[in-house]
């Protein structure tokens, strides 16, 4: 095998700081949305606490998806425009949701509080609506946009799946950043979420291959699936680990952190698995990277740009984790 | 109607909605950073005086955090409307765009949003010169978000420092593309409509609390501050408008003369007071004019020459929609300069005693909390409708780059949006009003903020911090 020129390889390191941005997104904006959709469970005192949890964090959370779709628009022009133009719906749904529920974090304690509850249910919606577009994003862009009866149907099972693994994240979240009554609920909402959740994850590793031969021959060929083979095991494994630890009485002690990290691996896992079925594609059968890609010239630029910020960037939001860590506390302002 | 429009009108209304807040959060984290160090700097001198600079910083902190919230979440949206509404501009000039977005999102999105947590939240938690440094950083990041935008707006506004092949626009050199000739004129003009629009939010919203009786430790001098802003700056604005006219003239002639209202090329071209310009008879109805006004103005001789837009076939921009945001824009600024001297005339004159201020006044500038706004969408929509039929000045056209998004979708997410944007101002403006009448309040009992914890929910407050 030959080594690609830097050029050539310029469209490869985009692909992978997109896809590291969407993950991280997908993972920090996963547990705030988890969080919003427990909302109606809860009383109106945990609310606040649950709110406090997630508050310090939202803003940089959701900027992760602006950094992925710009990288999407600015290095990958082409296929942001096909993907927006196949998704322009649920993309509307989605920010509407997303809208909903940034705005509702703050109207919710400034607005008068009769109107309180108003804005927590518009919080909960706008968490419900943006996963849902999420999952229908995420099912339609891994089957490639396919037609036939079978891709809506397993685009609204994802919608459906990627919704409760949020709700997951949110539970194992909680479990982590409260103590208390709320603690308890939080192991409760854990355990109802941990099975869609499951048949989520297997469907979605089974339905992948069966609406796509690109993805079937990738990953059931010799001797290739034997070392792919501990993705899915490794998952499997931590998920069990998960529920097993809710029956524990020290996850709501010193354990408290670890569903919340088997969870982190979970998700990062099925975005190695993902990420292994499309690559070289941006958009499945249809697009590759370098067919999408912007100039080398203009992806240099960027690239400098991308030294020198994401570096301060993950120095930071570890510097701001770091002074709202431990248990939630009071959200005052300076 | 056609896809066309549509998707100009969806993203002329989202854009419209978003510009609102930034517009806000820009101005207002310098004036919050000022607020502070005022505090700092007073704080061991006379405590009882600092303390008022404390509260105006803690009030207009929950404005900043609503109006950046919003800002975050309709610019997200934005994020999304190039691809959904362009999708041909990112293919035609991605090289040029992508990497000033790409900065943006980079070097001012995360400042901004990084740091606003530590801001917002942070006090007690870290000490206050990192406090300060948060608060600058945020403050520092929404300005620089303005640099890159506006360089991008501008060079399309006065394209220069790219070269094209195949129809694909490539960089020749970074610093012609980014200190393009609109962008010095246009980056001065918003950073001054954003101080200009906090300056009448802080005048307005602290009238509003003198009015109702509460704020009195604080509202008397953010009135102060408010007013003496806007009195300094609103000439300096004037002057750098007359420049980026000037500028825009020499670039973009035809966009003046359907701001102008100026069909055929003339020497000693009259301004033109009102009139109703009317694209099909290609004339003026109703014309009140000042003779050689406009030529006065434009090219400070009273019978220069002013190109018509007759001179441009059908290569420029609709006159009537320029020819009033124009007004609007200059009148709303008129009104404003009256306003902020009248006002700061008398308040000095009582010493700056608010109680002496006339009630009148102050419901005037209660009036007049968001014509910052009105000013700055109305200059907004003058170069922006101006720049049409073109995206790119010149070289690329609108039509050549919408999507093939049938038309009833469009106008359906169009429908939700606009919507969703009415509700949410309304909202917006009701959450703002409510907020000022009931500062003291909020202070006094220091159960301030969102998510305040209720007592009874297992004292979560009492684990020290980095214990994770």
């Amino acid at each position: 095998m030959n080594w690609m020129s830097f050029d050539e390889a310029l469209p490869v390191i985009f692909m992978a700081l997109m896809g590291l941005s969407m993950l991280v997104y997908v993972i920090s904006d996963g547990y705030d949305l988890g969080v919003g959709m427990l909302m109606h469970r809860a009383t109106p005192a945990e609310k606040d606490v649950m709110v406090a949890s997630i508050g310090p964090f939202w803003d940089a959370n959701e900027t992760w998806l602006v950094l992925g779709v710009g990288i999407l628009l600015i290095a990958f022009p082409k296929a942001h425009g096909l993907v927006l133009g196949e998704l322009y719906l649920p993309v509307t749904l989605m920010l509407i949701g997303l809208t909903l529920r940034g705005v509702a974090f703050d109207f919710r304690v400034k607005a008068r509080d009769s109107h309180k509850s108003t804005w927590d249910r518009l919080f909960f919606a706008g968490s419900t609506l943006a996963s849902v577009s999420q999952g229908w994003m995420l099912g339609r862009f891994v089957s490639g946009f396919g037609t036939g009866w079978n891709y809506p149907v397993f685009a609204a099972a994802i919608a459906v799946a990627l919704p409760m693994a949020y709700v997951l994240m949110g539970a194992a979240w909680l479990i982590m950043k409260t103590e208390g009554d709320l603690q308890q609920r939080a192991v409760e909402w854990a355990k109802i979420a941990w099975m869609p959740m499951l048949v989520g994850l297997v469907l979605i590793s089974m339905a992948t291959p069966w609406v796509s031969e690109t993805v079937r021959n990738r990953w059931f060929a010799l001797p290739e699936i034997i070392a792919l083979l501990a993705i899915p095991l490794m998952t499997f494994v931590s998920l069990i680990a998960v529920r097993k630890l809710l029956d524990v009485r020290a996850v709501r002690g010193p354990l408290c952190w670890l569903p919340f990290a088997l969870l982190l691996l979970v998700f990062v896992l099925g975005f190695l698995g993902l990420a292994y079925s499309i690559y070289p594609y941006v958009v499945l059968d249809r697009l590759t990277i370098w067919q999408a890609a912007s100039s080398p010239e203009a992806l240099k630029v960027i690239l400098i740009g991308v030294c020198i910020s994401v570096p301060a960037i993950a120095g930071y939001t570890v510097f701001s984790y770091r002074v709202f860590g431990g248990k939630t506390t009071e959200l005052r302002y300076a | 109607m056609d896809a066309l429009i549509l998707a100009r009108m969806q993203f002329a209304a989202n854009i419209t909605f978003h510009i609102l807040f930034p517009t806000i959060s820009i101005g207002l984290g310098w004036l919050l950073l000022f607020f502070r160090w005022r505090w700092l700097q007073s704080k061991a001198k006379e405590p009882v005086h600092a303390q008022g600079w404390l509260d105006a910083y803690r009030f207009f902190t929950k404005i900043f955090a609503l109006s950046f919230a919003l800002g975050v979440v309709s610019g997200i949206t934005m994020s999304f409307q190039f691809g959904t509404n362009w999708p041909g501009f990112m293919e035609r000039v991605g090289n040029v765009a992508g990497p000033l977005l790409g900065f943006e999102v980079l070097t001012a999105f995360f400042l901004e949003a990084g740091f606003l947590g530590i801001m917002l939240f942070g006090h007690g938690k870290v000490s206050e010169p990192v406090h300060l440094m948060a608060t600058f950083f945020v403050a520092f990041g929404t300005s620089l978000s303005a640099f890159w935008i506006l360089a991008l707006n501008s060079w399309m506004q006065t394209p220069t420092g790219h070269e094209i092949r195949d129809g694909v626009f490539h960089v020749a050199s970074w610093s012609e593309v980014i200190f393009n000739p609109s962008f010095p004129y246009r980056f001065t003009h918003m950073m001054l409509a954003s101080t200009l629009t906090c300056a009448f939010l802080l005048i307005g919203l602290s009238s509003w609390q003198l009015l109702k009786g509460v704020g009195q430790r604080f509202a008397p001098r953010v009135l102060r501050v408010g007013l003496t802003l806007a009195a300094v700056l609103i000439p300096v604005q004037i002057y750098v408008g007359d420049l980026h006219g000037l500028n825009t003239l020499q670039h973009q002639p035809a966009k003046i003369a359907a701001m102008e209202g100026i069909w055929e090329t003339e020497r000693g071209a009259p301004l033109l007071l009102f009139a109703i310009p009317d694209s099909e008879q290609r004339k003026n109805h109703y014309e009140i004019a000042i003779p050689n006004l406009a030529s006065l103005i434009l090219t400070h001789h009273a019978d220069g020459e002013i190109k018509g837009l007759n001179s441009f076939g059908t290569d420029h921009p609709p006159p009537l929609a320029l020819f009033f945001a124009f007004r609007v824009m200059v009148g709303v600024g008129m009104l404003m300069l009256a306003t902020s001297w009248l006002g700061w005339y008398v308040y000095r004159r009582t010493g700056w005693q608010a109680h002496r201020m006339p009630r009148p006044l102050l419901w005037l500038f209660a009036a007049m909390t968001f014509s910052g706004w009105v000013a700055t969408v109305a200059g907004w929509y003058v170069t922006e409708i101006g720049r049409q039929p073109f995206v790119v000045y010149g070289l690329v056209r609108t039509a050549d780059v919408v999507s093939n998004v049938p038309s009833s979708m469009i106008g359906l997410t169009l429908a939700m949006y606009v919507a969703l944007y009415i509700a949410l101002l309304l909202a917006y403006v009701a959450v703002l009003k409510y907020l000022a009448e009931k500062p003291d309040q909020t202070h006094e009992n220091g159960a301030d903020e969102r998510a305040a914890t209720p007592p009874g929910i297992a004292a979560p407050g009492m684990v020290p911090e980095g214990g994770r």
